[in-house]
């Protein structure tokens, strides 16, 4: 077999070493009811050349937003990636390697997660940000726990305008320690800070809002951070990184923590993962930051670099009492996004931002003229808008895949009738956004 | 030689991109935001060229040791080679450029995969359905734990512990905390082994799970696993099995064939899914028919000839991941499944398992083995004998670093006084191991009669010993101008 280097002489060899004649004789003690008795029914072995056609003939199954001229959104954006990220990302000596256990052999994952912590920092104004977590979810969920135990609080309040399958994931993490979480209704598609005012107390630990929000809609954030913190609460917000290219750091409204998905920064789309979570906090959270956190410091010599700093809060060391039980996280994700960052760099990722701006609000614009649809919210947004319709959203999406279009999302299946929600990036063109609102105007 | 910040390489105005020109006609920003939603001054990304980005990573990546470069016996994290084809498999347009709210009839061969490698997993694992969706071992050990207690709030018993031998990985007691239990230890016995006295004595009706590694951290199969199991079931608690060492047992023996409810497995250890330097890994959870009710949402169901996604599981403990996981691990896993094959997944146990020995019987006469036994696909080894001469297990641990090895996983298991827990994994050949076994006898030779190299290693890498106490104190986790 190709991935196995050792010959049946090899083997034969390395038994009489051990000091047996079997293989067998090493598994003695695996009792004999327990032994498999016949081969695991799984297909025999393909050659490489076989298992590749296999694999394109699958993937050939599958339409992709190549294929089609897609605005689908919801947590996932198709935005371009140069192609320096993946060829960064495809050198051995980062997907080969392991977690940075061994800090002098490992400076390269170390350092790189260093300067992706930096950007972070930067994008949202915090002064500290993890390695990353799983995704976007699971870092909404882990901002809960941490709030919930900064606070030494069981309830937090999350409005219906964060993306609601965060919320589902959220609703998982808490379940364990019967956290409860209050479900804030929203008005015109976002927060109403009176609404907020009303239902907070004191028995919260905080509160948890998405800007741009689920609809893409932003909030009235500084107003939030108002009543939050002055009921003693703490403030996360879910961002989309790629927004605070020209959007207010949230370190700069008085967030406590951001967090949110770094797909959109250099990762492909991937059917939904793997993606990278990103978490960042304020100073005076930092010995509750889940995960890897990595730190600068020096070596006997005095010479610059890096390690794996305050692992007291880590699973490895704390087991039960640790902050999370987070091992494995997305490093291989955190660096495409450092690898992008770096390459948009200062301006890029305004331009990146200003674009998806600028086309969100033409393409909006064009189909709010339309008869027979409207514009659902008239909130300032970002990249992404809900637009109510009069026919029936599944009828309009199936009528534009005949034009080679990905309409949108059907927010029917999050209980909210007749609307679409559509997601353009700075990779849409003029032309294609014209196609959209010609095929839209074709349905009757 | 130091590699700078690339924030300390940034120079105004540079860029390492280009866009499109704007296809639309501007407006003035203003109109479109509300210029209090606007940053008043601009986040202070690197400004280098392409040129320049790419260099800085190259070198920054020199600095690695990594699999493709060198062994890696990392003990419990089954370091093995990772096939390239499954790099090309998952690039592939037609897996990478999907988006997850595109309509099932758009993902056919997207779910196809999944449900197969669902059931590839169901056989090797012995176990009765799969969810595909945690993200890592962890995720996965929390999605059981979870599941455990949904079962019992259905049940309506109120079970608060889960019991863990002292031998097992931080994250079953960190998991099972997250999780809303208790963790409770348990001692192993003399042989390293779960001790079933112990296990007799604690699990009672308040016990909700016994969490178990299999083969354990010390490398050793737990042959009362299968009686264990009966005890365990008789006082109406759950088995969970941590799959982290699978890696020893496909083909030759099955989790649910023992008795295990609950298991996770780690794509990226076992079914050669790279590391990433820490991720992204993939964590799939199998359980027992009686549990299916309360898998992760949503499940991949049949409908004639195509998938369809379900979400109409009332008793499910929702969604753990954002979307399905992490997709593109599962294409490697399918893909090294399929060139595997039944007999390729055999010949890897067995394979792993003949190294570990092969190399625990080179080095048993020159290192402490605190438990001798024929192992599994891993062994410990202490670097006790060495204290008389002023060596601990992390001096040898960093000379390793100077031969061109990684170390072994260190000061782990707990109860093992200056561990070395050992996993040299199937695809290192026997000339490797005997390199590895010779620097091991050479450091040995080197704590007696010249510690001081220890002491002082590492020479050869790129950066010295480093100075952890420091970067504790005084905290420096962000490049500031």
């Amino acid at each position: 077999m190709a991935y196995i280097p050792n010959t049946s002489d090899d083997r034969r060899k390395m038994l009489q070493k051990i000091g047996v004649e079997r293989f067998e004789e090493l598994i003695d003690n695996i009792p004999e009811k327990l032994r498999l008795k016949e081969e695991l029914k799984i297909p025999d072995g393909l050659s490489e050349f076989e298992v590749l056609k296999l694999l394109k003939e699958i993937s050939g199954e599958n339409s992709t937003a190549e294929d089609y001229i897609s605005f689908l959104g919801g947590g996932a954006y198709d935005h371009f990636i140069p192609s320096a990220v993946s060829h960064i990302t495809s050198r051995p000596e980062f997907y080969t390697a392991y977690t940075p256990y061994q800090a002098e052999v490992s400076q390269g994952t170390l350092q790189t997660i260093y300067e992706y912590q930096s950007m972070i920092c930067e994008l949202t104004g915090m002064d500290v940000s993890n390695a990353s977590m799983y995704d976007g979810a699971s870092a909404a969920a882990e901002a809960a726990l941490m709030t919930c135990s900064m606070k030494g609080k069981k309830k937090i309040i999350v409005p219906r305008s964060v993306n609601p399958l965060y919320l589902s994931v959220i609703k998982t993490y808490c379940y364990g320690q019967k956290i409860e979480i209050e479900e804030l209704s929203i008005e015109n598609g976002i927060v109403e800070p009176e609404a907020l005012q009303k239902k907070i107390s004191s028995e919260y630990a905080g509160v948890i809002i998405q800007h741009p929000n689920f609809f893409g809609c932003l909030e009235d954030v500084f107003s939030i951070e108002e009543i939050v913190h002055s009921s003693g609460g703490l403030l996360t917000v879910i961002v989309d990184p790629i927004s605070l290219g020209i959007l207010t750091p949230p370190g700069e409204y008085n967030a406590d923590i951001v967090c949110g998905e770094g797909q959109s920064l250099g990762n492909d789309l991937n059917f939904g993962g793997p993606y990278v979570g990103i978490l960042a906090a304020k100073k005076s959270l930092i010995r509750k930051i889940p995960g890897r956190l990595i730190g600068k410091t020096v070596d006997i010599n005095g010479r610059v670099g890096y390690v794996m700093t305050l692992q007291k809060r880590e699973q490895h060391i704390r087991r039960d009492k640790a902050v999370s039980n987070i091992c494995t996280n997305q490093a291989l994700n955190a660096l495409s996004a450092c690898v992008y960052l770096t390459l948009l760099g200062k301006d890029g990722i305004k331009e990146v931002a200003n674009q998806c701006i600028q086309k969100s609000h033409y393409l909006a614009e064009k189909i709010n003229s339309l008869d027979g649809y409207k514009l659902k919210f008239n909130n300032p947004f970002f990249k992404e808008f809900a637009v109510e319709t009069d026919n029936e959203p599944g009828d309009i999406l199936e009528a534009l895949y005949k034009k080679g279009i990905f309409g949108g999302i059907d927010l029917d299946r999050f209980g909210i009738k007749n609307s679409l929600l559509i997601a353009v990036t700075e990779k849409r063109t003029r032309e294609e956004m014209e196609l959209f609102v010609n095929s839209l105007s074709s349905i009757s | 030689m130091e590699e700078k910040l690339i924030f300390e390489i940034s120079s105004d105005s540079k860029k390492g991109y280009t866009l499109p020109a704007l296809d639309v006609q501007a407006k003035d920003i203003n109109e479109l935001i509300p210029e209090e939603f606007q940053r008043k001054s601009d986040a202070e990304l690197p400004q280098v060229s392409e040129p320049e980005a790419v260099r800085h990573f190259v070198n920054l990546s020199r600095k690695n040791h990594h699999i493709d470069k060198g062994f890696y016996p990392l003990g419990s994290c089954t370091m093995k080679y990772n096939p390239k084809v499954n790099e090309e498999t998952a690039k592939l347009d037609g897996f990478r450029n999907v988006h997850p709210f595109e309509d099932e009839r758009f993902v056919q061969g997207a779910l196809k995969l999944m449900k197969e490698l669902e059931e590839y997993l169901c056989e090797i694992l012995g176990t009765d359905v799969v969810s595909l969706q945690p993200a890592a071992g962890s995720q996965g050990e929390l999605s059981g734990i979870l599941i455990a207690k949904r079962y019992f709030e259905k049940l309506g018993e109120e079970r608060t512990a889960v019991i863990i031998p002292d031998s097992a990985h931080g994250t079953n007691p960190a998991s099972v905390s997250i999780g809303g239990f208790k963790a409770f230890q348990i001692k192993s016995n003399e042989q390293g082994k779960l001790d079933i006295e112990e296990i007799k004595k604690y699990v009672d009706k308040n016990t909700a799970v016994l969490m178990v590694t299999n083969p354990n951290t010390l490398g050793l199969f737990e042959e009362q696993i299968f009686e264990i199991s009966e005890i365990v079931h008789s006082r109406g608690a759950l088995m969970y099995m941590d799959g982290a060492n699978l890696n020893a047992l496909m083909g030759i023996t099955r989790p649910g064939d023992m008795g295990f409810d609950i298991m996770h497995v780690n794509l990226h250890k076992t079914f050669s899914a790279p590391h990433g330097g820490g991720g992204p890994g993939s964590g799939p959870i199998g359980v027992v028919e009686r549990l299916e009710p309360f898998l992760p949402v949503p499940r991949i169901i049949k409908d004639g000839s195509s998938f369809k996604w379900n979400y109409s599981y009332k008793n499910s403990i929702g969604k753990i991941h954002s979307f399905f996981g992490n997709f593109s691990i599962f294409v490697k896993a399918y893909t090294y499944i399929r060139i595997l094959g039944a007999k390729g997944l055999k010949e890897v146990s067995e394979n792993a398992i003949i190294n570990a020995n092969y190399l625990l019987k080179k080095l048993e006469k020159h290192f402490s083995i605190p438990y001798k036994d024929y192992c599994m696909h891993e062994f410990v080894a202490s670097g006790e004998n060495l204290k008389e001469y002023g060596i601990r297990t992390l001096d040898v641990a960093k000379r390793l670093l100077d031969f061109g090895f990684h170390s072994p996983t260190i000061y782990f298991p707990l109860i093992v006084k200056e561990a070395l827990m050992i996993e040299p994994t199937e695809t290192e050949s026997r000339s490797s191991l005997d390199s590895f076994a010779e620097a091991m006898i050479k450091i040995k030779e080197e704590a007696e009669k010249n510690p001081e190299v220890l002491h002082s290693s590492p020479q050869t890498t790129p950066i010295g010993r480093l100075d952890e106490a420091k970067a504790g104190r005084e905290l420096d986790v962000k490049y500031d101008k």
